[in-house]
């Protein structure tokens, strides 16, 4: 019978959320690595069993944690991150060169076909990969080197890379996004790259249209049809239909376009869904209503969905990581909240209920549809 | 052997109970005592030390014998009373609370 696995870090340990594909009784897990803050936890697309997490701490640093058996246990593997050669400066906060300096790793993306290899999106921004299932990893270092990194410069978040896509369509070809330099798109495996943040406008850098200094929050893209992006910037839900060549602005009729996460629809490239927030400012939805907005056009003109979802008094945000689909026959939509509590709706945004209420602030959500 | 006391989130990643009993050839300085611990706990690596300059983690310091030691450089001798078993070597996580 199909089920899933929802893998949810937060401040102080991952949880496993599993439920049959009714997607109504849950069995809740964890703390896993109780204390510790859980950034990401991923599933890797080749082979269920084997998971991916990203354990640290402010006392006691980066630890990656591996599962071989759907995360009933897990075991510590490298974590070494070394930038390769010597390697320079970016901006600071006021300006002069910083060197850059390994915090911790954001996110981890297995690859699409082979367990052993997974991507890690670092902060200093940076990518790395390994390929021997986190033994080891190494870094990827035409991103940080292709001419702009000097000019990269942290935001309040830190220089984070959060976001990787792989091409299910060219596997040499990634994109990944940096908060504050931008997107960035690579043909050649992860070899050179370069900035893809044409038609991005920006109110909060010098130049709004500049090729990098964007702060991008997060990208998703359908995997039948690669070539086109969605966006949410820290401003502006934006779309891309050239593979991040240039990109256009559809945040339509939504109460604001700040916020943190997006997704797509398992089955349907144009249902597009976002959490939009008051302000940068303001890190909560507007009017104390927490409201998914769903397009089914590829963006432009949003629903609000509101169905089970709390429309008083409610003040949370919901973090970049912190959406996921699952693609069982009705798509399964998840998302987890500063506040604790993740909901699902198993009718694509239809109708929503909590799965858990009283986690710690949860960072990331990713769901495995098991068969 | 050294008796050596870690924090509550390394003694459980390192699966261990209580205090780290352990073999140390030579000197007994900060760093033959990392060293050591290490080779026996390899998930230890990076998170009391970085990997690379081996230097001490921020909010993590070093105490013995009632005297803090974090500042002291990783090859100068420890306490005898640490080399010879007597007393232990604390590895601490920095309080934090609100």
């Amino acid at each position: 019978m199909s089920g899933v696995r929802v893998l949810v870090g937060t401040r102080k340990g991952a949880f496993v959320l599993e439920a049959d594909g009714k997607r109504q009784q849950w069995d809740v897990s964890g703390p896993q690595f109780a204390g510790w803050e859980i950034y990401h936890a991923k599933g890797s697309p080749a082979d269920p069993n084997r998971l991916y997490a990203s354990q640290s701490s402010s006392w006691f640093g980066q630890l990656i944690q591996r599962s071989n058996d759907g995360g009933k246990t897990w075991e510590t593997v490298g974590n070494q991150f070394v930038y390769d050669g010597v390697p320079g400066t970016h901006q600071w906060y006021d300006g002069t060169p910083h060197p850059w300096a390994f915090a911790r790793v954001w996110h981890l993306e297995p690859s699409l076909d082979d367990p052993d290899t997974v991507y890690a999106g670092v902060e200093d921004a940076a990518l790395f990969r390994s390929t021997d299932g986190g033994q080891t990893w190494h870094e990827l270092p035409g991103l940080r080197e292709h001419g702009s990194g000097p000019h990269w410069q942290p935001g309040a978040g830190g220089m984070c890379l959060h976001t990787i896509i792989v091409d299910p369509s060219q596997p040499a070809r990634i994109f990944i996004a940096i908060s504050s330099a931008g997107a960035f798109r690579s043909d050649d495996a992860g070899k050179t790259w370069r900035p893809i943040n044409q038609g991005l406008r920006s109110e909060g850098i010098p130049n709004p249209t500049a090729e990098v200094g964007h702060c991008v929050h997060r990208i998703a893209m359908h995997p039948a049809r690669p070539h086109v992006l969605f966006m949410q910037k820290h401003w502006d839900v934006m779309r891309s239909d050239d593979a991040g060549e240039s990109w256009r602005e559809v945040s339509g009729n939504l109460p604001t376009d700040f916020g943190f996460p997006i997704d797509v629809h398992a089955h349907e490239p144009d249902t597009v869904y976002v959490v939009p927030i008051k302000s940068d400012a303001e890190h909560y939805p507007p009017d104390g209503k927490l409201r998914v907005y769903r397009s089914r056009s590829g963006g432009h003109e949003w629903e609000a969905l509101t169905k089970g979802l709390p429309q008083r008094d409610c003040y949370v945000n919901v973090l970049r990581d912190a959406m996921a689909v699952d693609s069982l026959n009705s798509c399964g939509v998840y998302f987890g909240t500063t506040g604790g509590q993740v909901y699902v709706s198993a009718d694509a945004g239809d109708t929503w209920a909590p799965i858990v209420r009283d986690l710690p602030p949860v960072l990331s959500v990713e769901v495995q549809t098991l068969t | 052997m050294i008796r050596i006391v870690l924090p509550a989130h390394l003694r459980k990643l390192a699966r261990v109970n209580g205090e780290v009993p352990l073999d140390v050839a030579g000197l007994v300085t900060q760093r033959t005592v990392l060293d050591a611990l290490e080779a026996r706990y390899p998930m230890l690596r990076g998170t009391i030390r970085d990997q690379v300059m081996c230097q001490r983690r921020p909010f993590v310091r070093f105490f013995a014998c009632e005297e803090d030691l974090s500042h002291e450089t990783p090859d100068a001798p420890l306490p005898d009373a640490v080399a010879t078993g007597k007393e232990p070597f604390l590895v601490i996580g920095a309080m934090a609370g609100g």
